[in-house]
């Protein structure tokens, strides 16, 4: 029955989509149904092709989605660094914007490109990815609702082609890291829902007693991002077929709206999904348990408790009334402490078991990965207090805290957790070189490093020559003096890039041959019970 | 009073004190007395169960029986 309702399903959008593309009035929307109807028509004919095929047994844990999510983990990440570093030389030399690609290749356009390709592709992801290999190793049971985890690794994946195609043919509504427009984020809402369905599926027939605190942190991401999601992207489509759209709050509470979800994406989705991967990838790498539950379960509360009221200090000296901002400030410095208590806690599952730091360059990373947590913790809430902020403000230093938080802690951490799943997932006796994941370690932090200094001195340097006034009170540089004055740092930034990239070009090449030549591990299941004789 | 005073009032007064209690509470409920055994047990939970499922003749905290025995 489902067999032949999933067709009638399948042909029903395509034929939708078809007619939504001829009546299309903009180029992005004609695109974006012309690939919703190719998609359907090959589901169609995928799904007409298995009917009355027989069940494929289901027993063990459901790795599938999790190999091609580590797949696609690696190469999103590639992707979305290779566009971070092109963007990176184009504000150095602008006579990258070539005249052919005018219109479609400019700044603009492959921002929100790059953007949405590290956090969303790349991270989102890898969150889903290992939570469905946490959430099914840490419950002792197989992920609840069969396909059901297929359509959310699939559907996200549609997520970001039609944010990425969107985004060069210039649909966008124009909110940081919500840039997808209404149609996007409808299905998006529908994919989440979904997300939330299988992994509260499979806690609920856990069988553990107790729910591991991976999970706390990796369901608090998913329902806080659904909340975020549905209210910062309430808006009225202009017209049903088309990609324009019309935002419900206006001023001062569509800013306010704005950056509680844009704080909050970084709470938790960056953060709090992240941790989730810290407090189990970490124990297992370290071959110990964490170094305090106790302090998991209060790091987990108090992170959540605090998060949520940090967005307003991305409004400070604007429209947004003085106690609001202020009280985002509070928040944020208080937030300074579960941050590190999390930081510590992750740390210190290493202690005894220090000397691993030289000899496992895998646990190196995550290591290093919560180094810089904590540093861009504890960087946030300094840059949130007022004064500072009028420094940092529109400068390149929010550039650089963002960038040593995600390439650091999100990039590196991701990193240690690909190079954990692989050879367990094929199968291997362990990764094909340690050798590249040190050249891999070293580059990337290097090239965090040039980055993250680079962005610190151009930053600083920016804002001082903001605000520099003379004796009669007249401002000292133009905007094109900051910007003539920037340019050394933004090729040093450059080269970071190229170095960070590099880095995550070796690992696809060592996750691939660790496929493709490692040694296979040791039979795992060799008679597990058998009878003594 | 507009909605938007009252929702306020209401939020920085009993809702304010309602979460900080509820978190509070957290806090003590974690150094619960007895509460060792069980964080100990949970924090091993990624070493068990790492290849496949638990059994179906398991049920949940199958594994302190065994223990104990």
């Amino acid at each position: 029955m489902w067999d032949y309702l999933k067709l009638v399903i399948f042909g029903l959008i395509a034929v939708l989509a078809a007619i939504a593309a001829s009546y299309a009035r903009d180029l992005a929307y004609q695109v974006h149904a012309v690939l919703v109807m190719l998609i359907a028509a090959g589901m169609f004919i995928y799904s007409i092709r298995r009917v009355g095929a027989p069940k494929v047994a289901t027993t063990g844990y459901m790795d599938d989605p999790v190999r091609i999510g580590v797949i696609l983990t690696a190469f999103w990440g590639a992707v979305g660094f290779l566009v971070g570093t092109w963007i990176a030389f184009l504000l150095a030399f602008p006579d990258l914007n070539f005249a052919w690609a005018e219109g479609y290749m400019n700044f603009g356009r492959l921002r929100p490109l790059h953007t949405s390709a590290v956090i969303f592709a790349f991270g989102g992801t890898a969150l889903i990815t290992s939570s469905f290999y946490v959430v099914q190793r840490t419950s002792g049971a197989r992920l609840w609702g069969g396909n059901l985890a297929w359509f959310v690794f699939w559907g996200y994946q549609i997520v970001i082609l039609l944010a990425a195609t969107g985004y060069l043919l210039g649909a966008t509504q124009s909110k940081e890291y919500a840039e997808p427009e209404w149609y996007v984020d409808l299905w998006l809402t529908i994919v989440w829902v979904a997300y939330l369905l299988v992994f509260m599926g499979t806690l609920m027939k856990r069988k553990e007693p107790h729910i591991y605190v991976a999970n706390w942190f990796y369901l608090s991401f998913i329902i806080t991002i659904a909340m975020l999601h549905v209210v910062n992207n309430l808006a009225i489509p202009v017209s049903i077929f088309g990609s324009k759209s019309v935002q419900l709050f206006a001023g001062v509470q569509d800013a306010m709206t704005q950056w509680w979800y844009g704080h909050n994406a970084v709470g938790f989705f960056l953060t709090a999904g992240f941790l989730g991967m810290m407090y189990y990838f970490v124990p297992k790498q370290a071959e110990r348990p964490v170094f305090s539950y106790k302090l998991s379960i209060i790091h987990f509360w108090a992170l959540i408790f605090l998060y949520i009221w940090a967005g307003p200090h991305h409004l400070h000296y604007t429209a947004l009334p003085d106690w609001a901002s202020t009280l985002g400030m509070v928040f944020s410095i208080v937030l300074w402490m579960p941050s590190w208590g999390g930081m510590i806690n992750g740390l210190m599952t290493l202690s005894g078991a220090w000397d691993k730091l030289r000899t496992d360059p895998v646990i190196r990373m995550m290591v290093v990965s919560i180094g810089f947590y904590g540093m861009s913790t504890f960087e946030g809430p300094m840059m949130s207090i007022r004064a500072v902020n009028s420094l940092s403000h529109y400068t390149d230093w929010t550039i650089g805290h963002v960038h040593s938080g995600a390439l650091g802690w999100n990039g590196m951490i991701t990193f240690g957790v690909l190079y954990f799943l692989v050879p367990k997932l094929w199968n291997r006796a362990g990764l094909y070189s340690l050798k590249l994941v040190s050249w891999h370690f070293w580059l990337a932090t290097i090239g965090i490093v040039l980055y993250a200094a680079s962005m610190w001195v151009t930053g600083i340097m920016e804002g001082l020559m903001w605000r520099e006034v003379d004796a009669q009170g007249f401002l000292v540089n133009s905007f094109a003096d900051t910007v003539g004055a920037k340019f050394p740092m933004y090729v040093v930034r450059g080269m970071g890039g190229v170095l960070f990239l590099t880095g995550a070009l070796i690992m696809c090449y060592n996750l691939w041959m660790t496929v493709k030549r490692a040694p296979a591990a040791e039979a795992a299941d060799a008679p597990v019970a058998a009878p003594a004789e | 009073m507009d909605t938007y005073s009252l929702l306020r009032e209401i939020a920085d007064s009993w809702v304010l004190l309602a979460m900080f209690v509820f978190f509070a509470l957290v806090v003590l409920w974690a150094f619960r007395p007895g509460s060792r055994k069980v964080h100990q047990d949970t924090a091993n939970i990624p070493f068990r169960h790492e290849d496949k499922p638990a059994g179906d003749g398991d049920h949940p905290g199958a594994h302190l029986k065994e223990a104990r025995q």
